[in-house]
């Protein structure tokens, strides 16, 4: 059968790709499309190392079916740092050693992203909830909690 | 293994036309988070899925001149918990669906999704039960409206007919002097699968019940509308009495399963304290309605 013609948007730019009706967002993220700052973790949507936004708003890559692309914005993590400058959190998280193998820190980033675009001043208990679908076997999560806390106030002070 | 064919029709027509004529499995498609695991599983092999996103009734909330809501069938979680008037009115409702998985599944799930997918644990469907929402579906003979809890029959399955695609939710006008609630026990604090699942919609006159209903959720192949329960409350001022009968109203109605999330003695227990609690959140909402 013929392959499903896609245009999207990705992280500003126009794409198109090719795919098969069953293929995740994340399959073509990381196979045709190169970029493979998205991780697939479970596949099942469980720990959250495929996060991208999709119109604004923060999914599973693994739990979006390619197709479903079609005519809309899709951000990720490569476009997270402009040029040669990273994000705030992205600098933040090396700052404070929020991150140890990384495989869960793309999906982090995202997902913490999405909240202080939305929230630039949460509390602990609305990063903790925010933030529990990004599954992280290594840092134990205080680390990176405290590091979205500190970002935020950071940047909080920057537009002051 | 047989190709999979994706469709994202523009219109409710176009929709119903191609999924009541799919010759083999055809699946609807709104935010994926149980369709996509469960191809990926195996456990379904759909040859055809419908992307019923794209049309723009499954996706919008509408407010009504007399009050009622109307909730696309694909509406995400997100979005309910971002509608500041429908989560003012029907706080139960949108807590029930806001308890679906992460922040990353709220921006999918959908309550169209949780009710077809048909678990008797779905979060979403024993608030809609309490709040007596109806279901507005369409297929090849047109449209009907149906109370949501005639659509599970069973774990996995429904009553629609093939070709039946269920397009929205509405939650009635309401009145006065009401509140909803909907709590879960689950063993862990967030995401996990509920063990019993109550919502409580209930009406005040100066202190005295005069409407209500229950739903329970994972304690029966599907989610209970509870009328012993919500009789025992209406006429009273929700005392301890009332309240301990509508407890045991819930208990009685039980029939469910012992697995590795709860026994039946459990659940059966648990079933009657979500109700009391929620009852009890539900008529402080109502207080200040």
């Amino acid at each position: 059968m013929a392959k499903l013609h896609v245009s999207t948007t990705i992280n500003g730019e126009p794409h198109e790709f090719l795919c098969d009706a069953e293929q995740s967002l994340l399959d073509v993220l990381r196979g045709p499309l190169g970029l493979t700052g998205s991780k697939e973790g479970c596949a099942s949507g469980d720990c959250g190392a495929c996060s991208v936004t999709v119109d604004g708003r923060l999914v599973c890559s693994c739990l979006v079916l390619a197709p479903e692309a079609e005519g809309k914005s899709i951000n990720t993590i490569e476009g997270m740092a402009t040029s040669d400058q990273l994000h705030p959190l992205q600098q933040k998280f090396l700052e404070m050693a929020a991150l140890q193998c990384g495989i869960c820190t793309p999906g982090v980033l995202m997902a913490a992203k999405s909240l202080l675009d939305r929230n630039p001043d949460p509390t602990e208990h609305e990063v903790r909830f925010w933030l529990a679908g990004n599954l992280c076997r290594c840092t134990g999560y205080d680390k990176i909690v405290r590091a979205v806390m500190e970002t935020a106030k950071d940047m909080r002070e920057a537009v002051r | 293994m047989t190709e999979v064919q994706y469709v994202a029709p523009g219109t409710l027509d176009e929709a119903v036309r191609v999924f009541a004529s799919a010759s083999g499995a055809a699946r609807i498609l709104a935010g994926g988070t149980d369709l996509l695991v469960q191809m990926r599983s195996g456990a379904v092999r759909p040859g055809l899925i419908v992307d019923i996103k794209k049309i723009a009734e499954m996706t919008a909330i509408e407010q009504g001149a007399d009050g009622s809501f109307r909730i696309g069938a694909a509406v995400s979680g997100a979005a309910l918990r971002e509608h500041a008037k429908l989560k003012a009115i029907w706080p139960g409702v949108v807590e029930a669906a806001n308890l679906i998985g992460s922040t990353q599944i709220q921006g999918r799930a959908s309550a169209g999704g949780n009710l077809c997918n048909a678990s008797p644990a779905g979060d979403s469907v024993p608030a809609m039960v309490a709040a007596a929402a109806t279901v507005t579906v369409q297929g090849p003979n047109g449209r009907r409206q149906l109370a949501v809890e005639k659509v599970p029959a069973g774990p996995g399955r429904t009553t629609l007919a093939k070709g039946e695609i269920v397009v929205s939710f509405t939650l009635p006008p309401r009145p006065k002097g009401s509140g909803d609630a909907y709590l879960r026990m689950i063993p862990r604090t967030e995401m996990d699968i509920a063990v019993v699942g109550c919502g409580v919609s209930l009406t005040l006159d100066k202190g005295t019940c005069t409407a209500a209903r229950v739903g329970l959720g994972a304690v029966a192949p599907t989610v209970l509308l509870v009328e012993d329960a919500a009789k025992a409350l209406i006429g009273s001022k929700l005392d301890a009495a009332a309240l301990d009968k509508a407890a045991n109203a819930c208990r009685a109605a039980c029939r469910p399963i012992d697995d590795k999330r709860g026994t039946i003695a459990y659940r059966t227990q648990i079933a009657g304290v979500l109700l009391k609690r929620a009852a009890t959140i539900a008529a402080e909402r109502a207080g200040r309605s």
